[in-house]
């Protein structure tokens, strides 16, 4: 009798598994595509994109799968360039060593040539090894005016714990070219020399990930993932500069190209939790930590919850908040007098902030055959604006100013 | 900082050793099952979001991979 229970089990679990134990959605030798377009802006007429998406998965059958994806991303406006303001006109050579522009008195300089259009792909394949190993390996490729990106990754997954456990073993290699404008400069140069070095330069990122996800009850999982990140090469952002400041008046007195290590540390670990509630909204949960050689260190939450209406609809919040330290060699400006480190950056990015993203989404998914949702976000970064550092003229400044941003993004899903 | 990443590392091996008996029979996973409890649902969202975030602060991946293919930053 007991034997005969276990065999009923066994049988159950085989079959009820076969049917949702996979989250492939596709039903064999149809398509799901998704696609999006999103519209982002920056206040103070900085950056400004447009990108649209379209991904599409194939289930071959068996929970063997392949997708495909292209991005395009079309980018204007203007970005800071990590010069101070002065009380003065300034005047910048443009990256191409060809023309110049100006920045009016007591503004914060950016190089408003910025302007390009890049162009990605990638692809994927998974595939079962046996009824508790599979495998994916993934290829992407990316080309923009001045930057060309080629990486390949694999991830072995293992299930065991009747697939309540998943263990997750992912690598990553990716090879960067850098061809900027004007070509590379010399670091920690004068702007005004151009001196610029070779046409090129590269970048190899090598990534290893390992990762847990469990489940936990009938309505909730969770996952870890600890991340390991070596990158080597040129990390330098060509198009930076720190500036040179009078000792007395705090006035800039030159611009220097900036410079970063050419290696850098990461790694990262990160947790999410995903809880269906007694109404069927989804809570969803996660957190990073992550710290590298570079002296940056940081901590990010982020929180949604899916509130699901009738016939379909739905509305999610989402609350994300971020923070990190300063790079080791970020500086808001140097000194005059003072030597010049080996490194510097006044790249606000390496700068010490925190950064908050509200949004909300809005949905219906008509049935198994396709959804729509728009989605309509607010970031804003913060840093601190008049660091105690800053002398003469600088100290009436704003050395950190804020960055705010909005998206909008538009989502289409369908089988095919 | 480089203790509090291996506290943090530690915590989360103890966590996950202690998950064991955690779990569900395969005819429980109703809701597990369903797309929008996958960890990568709104995979397109979850993408834009890499994207932004790598192009306006010093982090990356976490889920994924850190590498972001982008000449952004």
């Amino acid at each position: 009798m007991q034997l005969k229970k276990k065999r009923i089990a066994s049988l159950l679990s085989a079959a009820t598994c076969s049917l949702l134990c996979s989250p492939v959605q596709a039903t064999e030798g149809e398509w799901d595509v998704d696609s999006a377009i999103l519209f982002y802006a920056e206040d103070n007429d900085r950056v400004e994109a447009v990108e649209p998406v379209i991904s599409a998965k194939k289930d071959l059958g068996d929970d063997e799968s392949v997708s495909f994806k292209l991005v395009l991303d079309s980018l204007t406006g203007a970005s800071a360039t990590g010069a101070v303001p002065s009380t003065m006109v300034q005047t910048f050579t443009r990256p191409s060593g060809n023309g110049t522009y100006t920045v009016n008195p007591n503004e914060t300089p950016l190089d408003d040539t910025f302007k390009d259009t890049r162009v990605a792909y990638s692809m994927n394949w998974e595939k079962p090894i046996d009824r508790n190993n599979r495998r994916n390996l993934g290829f992407n490729v990316s080309k923009e005016y001045d930057f060309t990106s080629i990486s390949g990754n694999a991830m072995w997954q293992h299930d065991t714990n009747q697939k309540n456990t998943t263990y997750s073993y992912g690598i990553n290699i990716e090879l960067d070219d850098i061809d900027p404008v004007g070509n590379v400069p010399e670091p920690l140069t004068d702007m005004l020399a151009q001196d610029k070095g070779s046409g090129s330069d590269t970048r190899n990122v090598f990534d290893l990930l390992f990762g847990v996800t469990q489940v936990i009850d009938r309505t909730s999982l969770f996952q870890v993932n600890l991340s390991l990140s070596e990158a080597d090469g040129y990390m330098t952002d060509p198009y930076k500069f720190v500036s040179v400041v009078d000792s007395v008046t705090g006035e800039p007195i030159q611009q220097l190209f900036e410079n970063r290590p050419d290696s850098r540390s990461r790694q990262s670990l990160y947790g999410k939790y995903k809880k269906t509630l007694a109404n069927k909204d989804i809570f969803t949960a996660s957190y990073r930590y992550m710290t590298d050689d570079w002296g940056v260190d940081s901590n990010t939450f982020d929180f949604t919850y899916r509130f699901k209406l009738n016939s379909g609809y739905f509305i999610q919040p989402h609350l994300r908040y971020y923070d990190q330290s300063e790079a080791d060699f970020y500086h808001y400006f140097l000194v005059d007098g003072t030597g010049v480190p080996s490194d510097a950056s006044a790249d606000y990015r390496l700068g010490e902030m925190e950064a908050t993203t509200v949004g909300v989404k809005f949905g219906r998914e008509y049935d198994e055959q396709h959804s729509w949702s728009v989605r309509l976000e607010q970031y804003v970064q913060t840093g601190d604006e008049s660091p105690s550092e800053a002398f003469g003229q600088l100290a009436q400044q704003d050395l950190y100013p804020d960055v705010e941003a909005t998206l909008v993004q538009f989502n289409y899903s369908f089988k095919w | 900082m480089k203790a509090k990443f291996h506290w943090l590392i530690l915590c989360a091996l103890v966590t996950a050793s202690g998950c064991s008996s955690l779990g569900v029979k395969p005819w429980e996973r109703e809701t597990l099952a369903r797309e929008d409890m996958l960890m990568d649902a709104d995979a397109l969202d979850l993408a834009f979001d890499e994207h932004i975030y790598f192009s306006k602060e010093a982090s990356s991946g976490g889920q994924g991979f850190a590498g972001g293919g982008c000449g952004c930053n």
